[in-house]
């Protein structure tokens, strides 16, 4: 009996293990998807998905992958467990950075080369609309509450503020040269965007979509032209925010409160994208040159591992 | 009466907020703003051809303007602005100085001027041009940017000297200290070689040796037998030559006495934009580039996009099309220019040259960027590249 309960325990905790999160990354040369397990700092495999796969987004449920194929003009359709394809959409011309709505039936491309924002309709495979924004959009990114896109445009410098529900253009702000990547707090009432050229982190304010607060990084022993801010990510109580500075290497550790850059982290080289872990104790980043991701422990607030992962490592998505 | 006076107040603010939400819905997207921009220059005669390789472009610069005018009007769908590019393009024997008081004359406060060195001050300097920016597309003579400066001009592609100091550091990281300089029989290339010397004097190098090319331009002879002959002097590491033409550089490398790499205008060059940069979202404008004009984008295109781009950014940033505080924007700190080369771009204010990376490539590949790691200044590294602001004899009277 005794002996039973035991296996039993052993059991739950080494299934418990066994499940662990795992970490997906695109690889932007390898025309690959790598998968990681995080918690024993593994690469598991190495899979073909399709040419320069770039962005990267898991479906509410967990099911699916979707990944942007930019040169095969497509954004593909992985189940999240096979990781067998089982459709794809379209996408537009050279698709690189997407949104996924709350829900997971609408999808959101910057189409870089044609200035414009494509909807798409997931359920049945269809662009719905094409919304025309500023030159060379790419940062995209959907509410918590689903009512606004926000699309940034690089060589226009404007943040795009997309009416879900109409699907057209509400307001613009005007932002630093290049913005990169945005994204919203949990509550829906801030807008994070990161600009590459000033290398700064700017807070709009979601109901005046106006800059509230400008934060530029300076980094010791770093240029400042090293600088340049692109991922960032929000932690669900709005304590800390997480940006990627690109060549600078680091990955800076923001007070959502007091907007008070708190630690810049060491990882690897040219630092694109990040994500949290499902119980955002971790975050994982994308290390563009140095062709591996860095773990980063949150409370600890250290990188603990980096993980190769094959060539040019660019967009990341957690399964839990 | 304080009473009213605090009723007089809450209306006021009252008002002043109704009309600042007036103001807010109609954004400044109702008013049309419109923005002229010249564009000048003259028709080339073609060059003798080096090779059938690389046929003559006719339209250099053009193209890149008119890509840059798609891009601001995009952004000014949004603001409210509208930019219209109006091009003169003078003929072969006709008189430029007479198109731009007939053409430009009153009408136009930007022109983007693609024309030679000589003639650039021609029209810096007359009467109409006073109340004018220029933007110059096209020459990369360090003294348009020293004692011949205008304060009427900006130059948009890099100047000798920031080439030859960005050539410069790239040999210093090589550690190929001992240059033998070739430099071929135009004032052009006698200017490139004194940019080449000011650099080895900058950075510590040494020109071992310094010959002028005297031989035919005739590839079946000179590259046989002539190249080896000519290159047998004292060792060195590397050749530097300057032939801005293309004469005979091309003719240079793999035929050397002993064997040694090939750098300057031929082999690997320095230059403001080429077709093998793909870093920092270039691969994007490149494309757009291509589909639009069916060739690569060369440098005066890309200088002539960077002017008509800067005029945008300045016209967005400031809300004005005004030239005075368009220009202060311009001239300013705040102002950032991206230009698919890493860093923001901007002017030197004592000199009006666009502050940038340099680009050093082989023919189907880049080598490098300068500024090379490494290369520190007190304020930006990008002016460790050519006259620096206490270098600079540039005197404006502003």
């Amino acid at each position: 009996m005794n002996k039973n309960a035991l296996t039993l325990f052993l059991t739950i905790v080494l299934t418990g293990a066994a499940q662990a999160e795992t970490v997906f990354v695109t690889l932007e040369k390898d025309n690959a998807l790598a998968v990681v397990d995080p918690i024993d700092g593994k690469l598991i495999k190495t899979v073909e998905i399709g040419r320069r796969p770039r962005g990267i987004a898991i479906s509410p449920d967990n099911k699916f992958l979707y990944i942007a194929t930019s040169d095969d003009n497509t954004i593909r359709i992985i189940d999240a467990d096979t990781l067998k394809e089982t459709g794809k959409l379209p996408s537009g011309e050279d698709p690189e950075t997407f949104a996924l709505n709350p829900a997971g039936d609408r999808l959101y491309v910057s189409n870089e080369d044609d200035s414009q924002v494509t909807v798409i309709d997931i359920a049945h495979k269809k662009a719905v609309k094409q919304i025309k924004v500023g030159v060379e959009p790419e940062g995209i990114t959907v509410s918590p509450d689903n009512l606004w896109v926000a699309s940034a445009s690089e060589t226009t410098n404007m943040v795009h503020w997309i009416d879900t529900k109409t699907n057209a253009i509400v307001e613009n702000t005007l932002v630093d040269p290049r913005p990169r990547a945005l994204g919203f707090t949990a509550d829906s009432q801030q807008l994070w965007v990161t600009s590459e050229m000033a290398g700064t982190l700017m807070i709009l304010d979601v109901k005046t979509k106006q800059i509230v607060k400008t934060i530029k990084f300076d980094v010791q022993g770093v240029t400042a032209d090293k600088i340049q801010p692109v991922g960032v990510v929000i932690d669900k109580d709005r304590k800390r925010g997480y940006v990627a500075l690109g060549p600078a290497n680091r990955v800076a550790v923001i007070n959502a409160q007091t907007f008070e850059v708190e630690k810049y982290l060491l990882v690897g080289q040219r630092v694109w994208n990040l994500a949290f872990s499902p119980d955002q104790k971790r975050l994982y980043s994308t290390n563009g040159t140095s062709n591996d991701i860095s773990l980063i422990d949150l409370d600890a607030q250290t990188v603990t591992k980096s993980v190769g992962v094959g060539t040019y490592p660019w967009g990341v998505a957690v399964k839990p | 009466m304080i009473r009213s006076s605090g009723l007089f107040f809450r209306v006021a603010v009252v008002f002043l907020f109704i009309l600042h939400l007036l103001n807010a819905n109609l954004g400044y997207a109702e008013t049309k703003q419109t923005i002229n921009i010249a564009y000048l220059t003259q028709q080339q005669k073609a060059p003798p051809p080096l090779s059938n390789m690389d046929a003559f472009i006719e339209d250099k610069g053009v193209l890149g303007a008119e890509l840059a005018i798609d891009d601001n009007n995009t952004t000014g769908q949004f603001t409210g602005q509208q930019f219209v590019l109006k091009k003169f393009i003078v003929p072969l024997d006709g008189n430029v100085v007479d198109a731009f008081n007939k053409d430009i004359g009153s009408q136009y406060a930007y022109v983007v001027v693609n024309l030679p060195a000589d003639l650039l001050n021609k029209i810096a300097d007359l009467p109409a041009a006073k109340q004018k920016l220029l933007f110059d597309a096209a020459t990369i003579d360090d003294a348009l940017r020293n004692e011949q400066c205008r304060n009427n001009v900006t130059h948009i592609l890099p100047s000798r000297a920031m080439r030859a100091d960005a050539l410069a550091q790239y040999m210093m990281k090589k550690r190929w200290n001992k240059w033998f300089l070739v430099v071929g029989a135009s004032e052009e290339d006698r200017l490139f070689a004194e940019a080449l010397k000011r650099a080895a004097k900058r950075f510590g190098m040494k020109i071992i040796e310094e010959k002028t090319w005297e031989h035919t331009y005739d590839a079946r002879r000179t590259a046989q037998s002539d190249v080896a002959v000519f290159t047998q002097v004292d060792d060195y590491d590397v050749l530097v030559v300057a032939d801005e033409q293309g004469q005979f550089g091309e003719y240079l490398e793999y035929r050397t006495w002993n064997a040694r790499p090939v750098i300057g205008t031929q082999g690997l060059v320095a230059t403001a934009w080429h077709r093998t940069h793909e870093q920092w979202g270039a691969v994007q404008i490149q494309n757009r580039f291509k589909e639009r004009a069916g060739r690569w984008m060369e440098e005066q295109d890309y200088a002539a996009y960077l002017a008509v781009r800067a005029i945008g950014e300045a016209v967005t940033r400031t809300k004005s099309g005004d030239l005075q505080p368009v220009k202060d924007y311009m001239l300013s700190d705040a102002f950032a220019l991206q230009g698919y080369k890493g860093n923001p771009l901007s002017f030197r204010s004592w000199d009006g040259q666009l502050r940038q990376p340099v680009l050093l490539a082989a023919p189907r590949s880049l080598v490098a960027v300068a500024p090379i790691e490494g290369f520190l200044h007190p304020k930006t590294e990008l002016d460790t590249l050519g006259y620096d602001q206490p270098e600079s004899t540039c005197k404006w009277s502003k």
